[in-house]
Parts: C-alpha cells; sequence; structure tokens
C-alpha cells in the first residue's frame, strides 16, 4: 500500500486552538507564495521520486491521496487538480482510489466542489467543529452552521463522499451543546463523522489564555463524557466507530486514514509533512546524511538491508522552498525505526481502530508469547473485548472504556511485551 | 610572602596565641579571617581569594562554616614574631559540639558581633560556653564602614554581658580591613601563651577530622605536652591503635608538611587510615615508642535530637549513602545512622541529627558530595511511650509506637533563648503559646531588646518554629535551645493510608489538637500530588483505627491522544517511552502508583498552608467528631 499526503500550510485566519503548521501571509518567501505553491509540491513529488528510487523503493501506484492543511481549499481548485494530476504522472493512481481533500465550510462553494469532482476528487472532508454559535466563536472559527450544510449538498450533487470534524470540550461548551453538535452532524446525512477532544497546545493563543486563566482548562471527566455522548448518538445513527475518534457507516471509513494506523508507506509533501517507509535500503545512511544527532554509527553497511524510516519536511515554507529550489529533499530530519519501535508504533496504533491487534502476528513480530491470563484480566477490566477462533484468542479489540483509557491499555501492552 | 622565623615543631610556648572567633551566622566572622591572612602576609593579594577559610562549597553559598579549619598565621607585635593558631568554629545552634571542640583547642576567643546587629541568642551561649572554658574573651564590633552600624549602643550590650567597659570593645571592618591589626595585636597581649609541658611524654588532642579524596583521612591536632616528630609512630590512646603517620604539618594557609609539632602548636596528621573508625575526634595522640600514661579529657559524645529515615530513591544507591555517611560521621561525630527499611520507600537509614539546620547540612552534603538523590521523611523527635501493659518503648521512628492504649508519653523538652527586639514581645509569645511553650523570664539585654526563656517541646521546633519566629519577627528574632528535661504530653500517632494501606513513610506522632490540621493537610496534599488513576483512590487519616479525614482520587477516565496521524505518530512513540522511564521512579503502594515526586512533596514541610477555607472547614470537622 502507498499514500500521498500534500500539506497546504495557508490558512485566511489563524484559530485561537490550533498548533499546526500554517500561515496567513500570501508569499512567505523562498517561491513558496500561495500562487506558486502547486509548483513547488510538484517539484517535490520529482524528488521524492527520485530519492525512493535511489533506495530501493518502487512503490505501486497510490491507493489514496489527502489534502490536508492549514486550509487546501485556500488554493484554486485548478492548482489541487494539478497537484493530483502530477501524482497521477509521478506513481500512478489505483482505480478506484480514494482521493480527499479538507475544506473549510467557508472557502468552497458548489462551482469548486464541482471542479475537484470533475478533477478526480472522491471525498471532502469539512471542518465543522461545531453546530454552536458560541463554541465556534472560542474556537475562533468564522463559518456558520448554514455554510457546513450548503458544503455538503454541493459535494452530494456533485457525487463526492463527505465527512465533517466536530471538536469537543472547547472552554464553555455545555454537554447539551455537545449533543446539539453531533446531532446536527447526523441530520445532514454525512457517512462519516471524525470527533476530536480540544488537545490545547500551550504555545497556541488558546494556551496562553488558559495559562493566563481567561478560559478555563479542559476537563478530562467532561472531554470523556462528551465521547460517551458521542459514540452513542452515533452508533445509534448507524455510524460505527472505526478509530478512537472516527465513525462511519460500514464502506465509507477513511481508507487514508486507516493507512496510518495500519503503518503502511506514504509519502508526505508540503512543508513539516511527514513520510513513512517500512523498507529503505541504506536507510542509516540517508538517515545520518540529514540528521547525524540520530545514531552515532555512521558505518556503510557492506550487505544492503532495509529498515523502516520516517521523515519530516523542514516546517518553514521558505527554506522548505529554497532546498526544493536547490534540488535537495526538504527535509528537516529522519529516523530510522528499530525492530522495537516498529512493534510499539504497530501496537500503539491497532489498539486505537476496530481491527484491533492481531495476537498471532503480535506474537510472530516480538518472539514473546502472550499471557492469556493477561488478556483476560484486561477483559475483565472492562479495557478490551476478546475475539477467539480454534487457537483461542486471536484479536483483540479497545471496548469504549478501552478507548478513552488508551494510554493506560498501550502501557498494559508494552509491559507485556517487555518494551 | 613574608619569611617565617617560627618554625613548626621548634617554637616557644611563649610565643604562641591559639584563639577562635564566636560569631553568629552573617556577621563577617570569615571576611575578618580573610582579612587576618591577608594582613600576615601569608596569603598573596593575588592569591587572596574570599573566605579563604571556608573550604566547601555549601558554605560558601550559605555564608555559614560547618567545619573548623586551623590555620598557623605569623604576626609581629613589638618587634618580636608571634604565632597565632586561628580555629575557625561553625556559628548555628545545631554545632555547639563543634564549638565546644575547637574551644578545647584554645586559650583565647574573639568574640566578633555585628555592629548593625548586636549581639544573637547563639552567639551569647556559645560566649557562655568560652567563659565557662576560662578562654580569654577579645570583644569586637565589626561593619563599623557600613552606615547602619550602632557601635555605642552595642558596646554598651556587649560590656554588660561580659563584664568591661565599653570602651575596650574594639571596632573594626572585615571589609575594609580597619583596625583588625589592633585586633592581632590585642590578641597577642591579652590571650595566655599555653601552659603544656614541652619536655613530657607527647599529648595532642584530635578536635577534628575531615575526609580528603586523594589524602585519606585528614586529623587537625592540638599538641598539649612535648612534641610528636613526623618519622614516629603514632598511638591513639582511646581506640588503642598505631599508625606510621604519613605526614605531620601546619595549614598556612595551604597543608604544609613539618618535621615535627610541639608543645602548643596546632597542626595536622596523615596518617593514610582510610577507615572512618581509626580517627576519634576527641582521642589523644601519643607517640608509640615513648607513650604518656594519661589520655587529655576528651569530648562528650553529643546526643542527637531530631530523627528522619534517609532513602535513596533509586534503592541500588544504598551502598553508595551507606559509604557517604560513613565519610561524613568522620569529621561529623553528631551524626548517628541505623538502617531502616519501610514498605513506602525501600532501604534507607534512620538518622540522628543534633537539630534542624543539621540535617539539612548533612541531606546538602549527601546529594552535593556524593551525587546522591534522597528521599527524607519528616523530621521527629524521641518518646518514651509505656502502654497499658506496662512496657515502654523509645520511640525514634512512628513505625516504633506501639498500637494499642497508650499509659504515658513522655517527649522531650527544651530551654530556648529568644533574643527580639521589644517590639515584637507580643508576636514571639502567640508563636510560643501556639508551640506549647510555658514561659519562664524575661531580661531586657539593652534598652530595645530583651531575651525571652520558654520551656517549650523539642517537637514544636524541629517542624517550622524556626522559620515562624524569623518571619514573625522580621527576621529580627534569635533562638538558642538546649535540652531541659522531658515532660508527659497527650500525644497519638496520625497514620496516613492510600486505598487502606497505610504508608508508614507519612506516619507522624503529634499532638492531639493539632492531629486533625496533619491528616487534614497531609491527604489533602497527596490529593493533588498522586496521579489518577483507572480507580478511585481514597486517602485517609488514622489516629488508630479511627478516620479523621478523608480525601478522594478519582478515578481517571481518559487518556487518549485524540489524534494520531502523520507525524502525531513518532511524537506519541516518544512521549510513550517517556512514560515508560517515568514509571520506572513510581513506587507501588498496593495498587496505587505513588511518583517519588510526591513523597518528597508531601514531606516537605514550609507550605503548610492552612489558611484555605476548605482545610479549615475540614479540621473543624474532624475535631467536632472527637467531640
Amino acid at each position: 500500500m502507498y499514500e500521498v499526503y500534500v500539506h497546504v500550510p495557508f490558512c485566511l485566519r489563524r484559530c485561537g486552538y490550533c498548533d499546526f503548521n500554517t500561515y496567513t501571509a500570501v508569499d512567505l518567501g523562498g517561491g513558496a507564495s500561495r500562487g506558486n505553491y502547486a509548483t513547488m509540491v510538484i517539484r517535490e513529488m520529482r524528488l521524492a521520486r527520485d530519492w525512493q528510487l535511489a533506495h530501493g523503493i518502487d512503490e505501486p501506484a497510490v491507493s489514496t491521496v489527502f489534502f490536508g492543511g492549514g486550509t487546501p481549499t485556500i488554493l484554486p481548485a485548478g492548482d489541487l487538480v494539478a497537484m493530483l494530476n502530477a501524482i497521477r504522472e509521478i506513481w500512478g493512481i489505483n482505480p478506484g482510489a480514494e482521493i480527499t481533500t479538507e475544506a473549510n465550510p467557508d472557502t468552497v462553494d458548489a462551482d469548486y466542489i464541482r471542479q475537484l469532482a470533475d478533477g478526480g476528487f472522491t471525498r471532502i472532508s469539512f471542518g465543522m467543529q461545531s453546530a454552536v454559535p458560541h463554541v465556534l466563536s472560542t474556537l475562533d472559527r468564522t463559518h456558520t452552521p448554514a455554510n457546513v450544510e450548503a458544503g455538503v449538498r454541493a459535494a452530494d450533487a456533485a457525487g463526492l463522499a463527505s465527512s465533517v470534524d466536530l471538536i469537543y470540550g472547547a472552554p464553555g461548551e455545555s454537554l447539551d451543546d455537545w449533543r446539539t453538535s453531533v446531532s446536527t452532524a447526523i441530520d445532514l446525512g454525512v457517512n462519516h463523522i471524525s470527533a476530536y477532544a480540544l488537545t490545547v497546545e500551550p504555545t497556541t493563543k488558546m494556551g496562553r489564555q488558559i495559562a493566563a486563566g481567561i478560559l478555563p482548562k479542559p476537563d478530562d471527566d467532561d472531554e470523556a463524557a462528551k465521547y460517551e455522548i458521542a459514540d452513542e448518538l452515533l452508533s445509534e445513527a448507524g455510524l460505527t466507530w472505526y478509530e478512537v475518534s472516527n465513525w462511519a457507516r460500514p464502506g465509507y471509513e477513511s481508507r487514508h486514514n486507516l493507512g496510518y494506523w495500519r503503518n503502511v508507506d506514504w509519502a508526505g509533501l508540503g512543508p513539516g509533512a511527514y513520510s513513512h517507509y517500512n523498507a529503505v535500503v541504506d536507510a542509516r545512511v540517508t538517515a545520518n546524511a540529514i540528521d547525524d544527532t540520530i545514531d552515532g554509527c555512521n558505518a556503510l553497511q557492506p550487505h544492503p538491508q532495509t529498515t523502516g524510516l520516517r521523515a519530516w519536511d523542514i516546517a518553514h515554507p521558505r527554506m522548505w522552498g529554497l532546498n526544493i529550489q536547490k534540488g535537495e529533499m526538504p527535509w528537516a530530519g529522519s529516523e530510522t525505526i528499530s525492530r522495537n519501535e516498529d512493534l510499539e508504533e504497530r501496537l500503539m496504533l491497532a489498539l486505537r481502530i476496530r481491527d484491533g491487534l492481531d495476537i498471532h502476528a503480535l506474537e510472530a513480530q516480538s518472539d514473546v508469547r502472550i499471557d492469556t491470563a493477561a488478556l483476560h484480566r484486561m477483559a475483565d477490566e472492562g479495557l478490551i473485548d476478546c475475539i477467539t477462533d480454534e487457537t483461542g484468542i486471536s484479536r483483540i479489540v479497545a471496548t469504549r472504556r478501552g478507548r478513552l483509557l488508551n494510554d493506560l491499555l498501550i502501557e498494559r501492552f508494552f509491559e507485556l511485551l517487555d518494551l | 610572602m613574608v619569611v617565617q622565623h617560627n618554625q613548626p615543631g621548634s617554637t616557644d610556648q611563649s610565643l604562641i596565641r591559639n584563639f577562635c572567633i564566636i560569631a553568629h551566622i552573617d556577621h563577617g566572622k570569615s571576611t575578618v579571617a580573610d582579612r587576618i591572612l591577608q594582613l600576615s602576609g601569608i596569603v598573596p593579594e593575588r592569591e587572596m581569594r574570599d573566605r579563604f577559610l571556608d573550604r566547601m562549597d555549601i558554605e560558601q553559598e550559605r555564608g555559614i562554616t560547618i567545619k573548623s579549619q586551623a590555620v598557623r598565621v605569623p604576626w609581629t607585635f613589638d618587634g618580636t614574631e608571634y604565632t597565632l593558631g586561628m580555629i575557625d568554629t561553625p556559628g548555628h545552634v545545631d554545632f555547639t559540639y563543634e564549638v565546644s571542640r575547637a574551644l578545647a583547642a584554645c586559650e583565647g576567643a574573639v568574640l566578633l558581633v555585628d555592629s548593625t546587629q548586636g549581639i544573637e541568642a547563639q552567639t551569647l551561649s556559645n560566649l557562655y560556653m568560652a567563659m565557662d572554658h576560662d578562654l580569654t574573651i577579645i570583644p569586637v564590633l565589626n561593619k563599623i564602614d557600613l552606615p547602619s552600624a550602632e557601635p555605642d549602643k552595642h558596646a554598651e550590650e556587649i560590656a554588660g554581658l561580659i563584664g568591661c567597659e565599653p570602651n575596650e570593645v574594639l571596632r573594626v571592618s572585615g571589609k575594609t580591613g580597619e583596625g583588625v591589626a589592633d585586633l592581632l595585636d590585642q590578641i597577642v597581649m591579652d590571650v595566655p601563651a599555653p601552659k603544656g609541658n614541652p619536655d613530657t611524654q607527647a599529648r595532642a588532642l584530635i578536635f577534628d577530622s575531615v575526609y580528603d579524596s586523594y589524602r585519606g583521612i585528614v586529623t587537625y591536632i592540638r599538641m598539649v605536652d612535648g612534641e610528636l616528630r613526623s618519622r614516629e609512630k603514632l598511638h591513639m590512646m582511646g581506640i588503642g591503635m598505631t599508625h606510621d603517620p604519613i605526614e605531620i604539618g601546619v595549614i598556612s594557609p595551604d597543608m604544609t608538611p613539618t618535621k615535627a609539632l610541639g608543645a602548643g602548636e596546632v597542626g595536622y596528621v596523615i596518617t593514610g587510615a582510610k577507615d572512618v573508625s581509626q580517627s576519634k575526634v576527641g582521642d589523644t595522640i601519643t607517640s608509640a615508642a615513648k607513650p604518656a600514661t594519661e589520655p587529655l579529657p576528651g569530648y562528650r559524645d553529643p546526643k542527637p535530637m531530631v530523627y528522619a529515615g534517609l532513602f535513596p530513591i533509586d534503592n541500588a544507591q544504598f551502598p553508595e549513602l551507606r559509604d557517604a555517611l560513613d565519610k561524613l560521621k568522620l569529621n561529623d561525630a553528631a551524626l548517628i545512622y541505623t538502617p531502616e527499611t519501610s514498605v513506602a520507600l525501600g532501604f534507607g537509614f534512620r538518622c540522628g541529627f543534633l537539630g534542624l539546620l543539621h540535617m539539612e547540612i548533612v541531606n546538602e552534603r549527601l546529594s552535593r558530595e556524593f551525587g546522591l538523590d534522597l528521599i527524607q521523611t519528616a523530621p521527629n523527635v524521641t518518646y518514651d511511650v509505656t502502654a497499658e501493659d506496662g512496657s515502654e518503648v523509645h520511640v525514634t521512628n512512628p513505625s516504633e509506637f506501639p498500637d494499642g492504649k497508650i499509659k504515658n508519653i513522655v517527649e522531650p523538652m527544651v530551654a530556648a533563648d529568644i533574643i527580639t527586639p521589644k517590639e515584637f514581645i507580643g508576636a514571639v509569645m502567640d508563636l510560643c503559646q501556639e508551640h506549647r511553650g510555658i514561659m519562664g523570664t524575661m531580661e531586657y539585654i539593652s534598652t530595645d531588646r530583651v531575651e525571652m526563656h520558654y520551656r517549650i517541646p523539642l517537637a514544636e521546633i524541629v517542624f517550622d518554629f524556626f522559620d515562624a519566629l524569623k518571619s514573625r519577627t522580621k527576621g529580627y528574632a534569635s533562638l538558642d535551645y538546649h535540652e531541659d528535661g522531658e515532660q508527659s504530653a497527650d500525644l497519638v500517632k496520625v497514620d496516613i493510608l492510600i486505598q487502606g494501606e497505610k504508608v508508614d513513610a507519612f506516619s507522624a506522632i503529634v499532638h492531639r489538637d493539632k492531629a486533625y490540621s496533619y491528616g487534614v493537610m497531609m491527604t489533602k496534599k497527596l490529593r493533588e500530588l498522586i496521579p489518577r488513576q483507572q480507580f478511585e483512590i481514597p486517602i485517609q487519616a488514622a489516629i488508630g483505627s479511627r478516620i479523621i479525614a478523608r480525601e478522594n482520587i478519582r478515578a481517571l477516565r481518559k487518556d487518549v491522544l485524540a489524534k494520531c496521524y502523520g507525524g502525531d505518530i513518532t511524537r506519541k512513540r516518544k512521549l510513550l517511552e517517556k512514560q515508560k522511564a517515568g514509571k520506572k521512579r513510581m513506587k507501588m503502594l498496593g495498587h496505587v502508583e505513588v511518583p517519588q515526586e510526591a513523597f518528597i512533596a508531601a514531606l516537605s514541610t514550609g507550605d503548610d498552608s492552612a489558611n484555605d477555607r476548605d482545610t479549615k472547614d475540614k479540621i473543624r470537622a474532624a475535631q467536632k467528631t472527637e467531640g
């Protein structure tokens, strides 16, 4: 499996809670202006493809593409389509591929959405956040609930699947406010809804306001209650959870995002974007060339072996753009992923999704025999469901409680595997 | 550098003057001592380091002297070169014992008082001790260069205390050097020369010893009779061991080997002994070939007044803690320790200290000089407890407090002397009363300062008394205390239970009236400090089986990360790895994970403000249930 993520680091204004890599200026220098942005990303695609081939990676045709931000729809629809066409030209795109863009409800109209559909997009994810005006205003969002409705209807008309994102736990949001938001989202008739607990980073405007006592601190208990409300209401409406913060009608899950949680290969393009490859030849050397703080060992391996690699693009668009203009991969750093780290990642990701954890695969990868009694204890504590076949427990899946106490669950499995 | 005529080992006693300086913290003793070294010419100007005598970092930072040092200083008076032995003394009440050791090595004492502040309670008690040792007292007012100095007023105060004329009190400035030469002249004139017998068998008093990682044990001695030569075998009369000396010498101002040390001189001996027990302060050194028959009178072993548990945060450091304590014990006879096991804290030592500062200094030296990471339990005093069945227990640790019915508890008392400006008399009386103090007499030592005498349970002083005294008197009051018998008291043991399990490290013996506030504050503190876990955790305070306070840590409902895409994955993995490392620092109490930091914070004293409304209400409610 191979996926492509394109980051678009531009917004009309910055929301108080947002700590993503995004900028409100039109031109950031280094060739990274809004107008030139698609061109730069396409140049990065070619550099990435060359890098892949030089490291023994010949990816199959792309199965999903995701444009995220920032606000991808701040760019003309033609730019998004141009980038998609470049992906098709460079790597090829699978028939039936999922092509998504995030959208701010107030930056798209029916015409824009029509252009995306014509250009090959299949899915649009709206940042709805809330249906309650005072909550939207706390979140610094400029759209209205009506914008969202219009967007979803336009997507329906254009034949695009749509999803909406919600945020719970904003300062001042009551349980009833939250019920209103979830119900409103359900009533839009979308087949996919994401609901995220508000995570406040200390460096954001909202983080500073909370530190200064201007806004109350989000409360974990309140967020837990809201998670349970969301899970109840969405399940009743026929949208089942398939990841901690994601619900969908069967067949409408985000395949792109599932790819992250299933640990597939992906190329991340754009400032601050992450890439992940499972089998890189001479990854260690590559990693060291970029960031020699990662590992003291610089020796060339006599027999090329493959290693997992994660790399991240330079966050600031100007420096990112200058590197591309020099014909270099605009990476800020990278890390090789050791066998244990890979195991840790697979474990923590699997515990987030309804696929759950394949016990046999885990045993094979870790060389550790999982203690069945420990699994039963976790089941008794209400953290997991055990799925059995003729071999015994073959798979475990987090319960609602296990999803909320996911860190605890991960910690238990780390202990079980002596990680 | 000056040429010295008086050589160690061949200096006539009539030319020797041994003296110490008695001063309160911050009254400028080290500055004056530095100035003396400089004037004598033994420290070149360019090497002059501030506070030459205080060698340890802690001392330099806190501006106090813990360990005494002895420096040989030449001084020419009236055309004759004299040899002064300057023995530094600690200034704090906890180190009275060390002061008495220094006093035994001198014939004179310089009483150094800050002319901006006047004499302090602890200085007074050291002064009386010096007078008891029949030392000649040379009164000196320091810091006369400061605009706020009131030398006339304080000269009168001192004159009244030691029975001299106010004009006999010297006035100096350690900072500018003014008057320091006169002080040295006065020492030569007034301090008697040593009166040992130079022609008999050698006897030297060990008044200090320190561990040096390069040289082993360095023993400071004051020669009383006879002479010790560098190649001569030495015999320690008290412990009955004989050593080959590696080096004998004097400090002037660095360690200088010499061929001999003669009667009246102060110097050092290095035997190469690495074992702490081989150099006991207070012992007498003599020559192995021609031994003396009678040792010199030694010192009374000091009695620890305050106990606390010390536990390495990493239990693997237990052997290092033992070694470190052994080394400290070498020059700190007052420190005692026995191994102790705590359910909550693992292996450690129950240590006895002379007082709170002593405890603090030991803690700090263990962490700074030995790199140990320690948890210290709340300090307590010793109790004699009689159970109803007549059995008696000497309790140095709350865990030894007998269960069941108690007939009688006896606690140690101290006589506390507090010197304060008169406007704070009321504040001091309130404070002492709150701490179960009984007032004795009160005298005016000058027109605006009084000395108040109280009898107070030691346990009341070991917590936060000194800080409270300082804060209620704007820092002006000073305190000195000494043992003063014992009394029966209505004391109880308060236990802290986490999820029903008693946590030994938090148990405390307190007066019944204070049990409720201790219980409420400790449970509240722990509720803040222990992270929420997947089940509810009750935290209770109890006297016996009766619960007097209760807090609840609600069950954790959510810890999941909301978003986990692209770059979140590696951040999350690193976070989990960090948490894993943090878990290693957790103590399991039953099923409850308690971070080390919680123990440290819960056991720290100081910020226990019982002033918020919730705390007050809960204390009142607890007291009500008592009826």
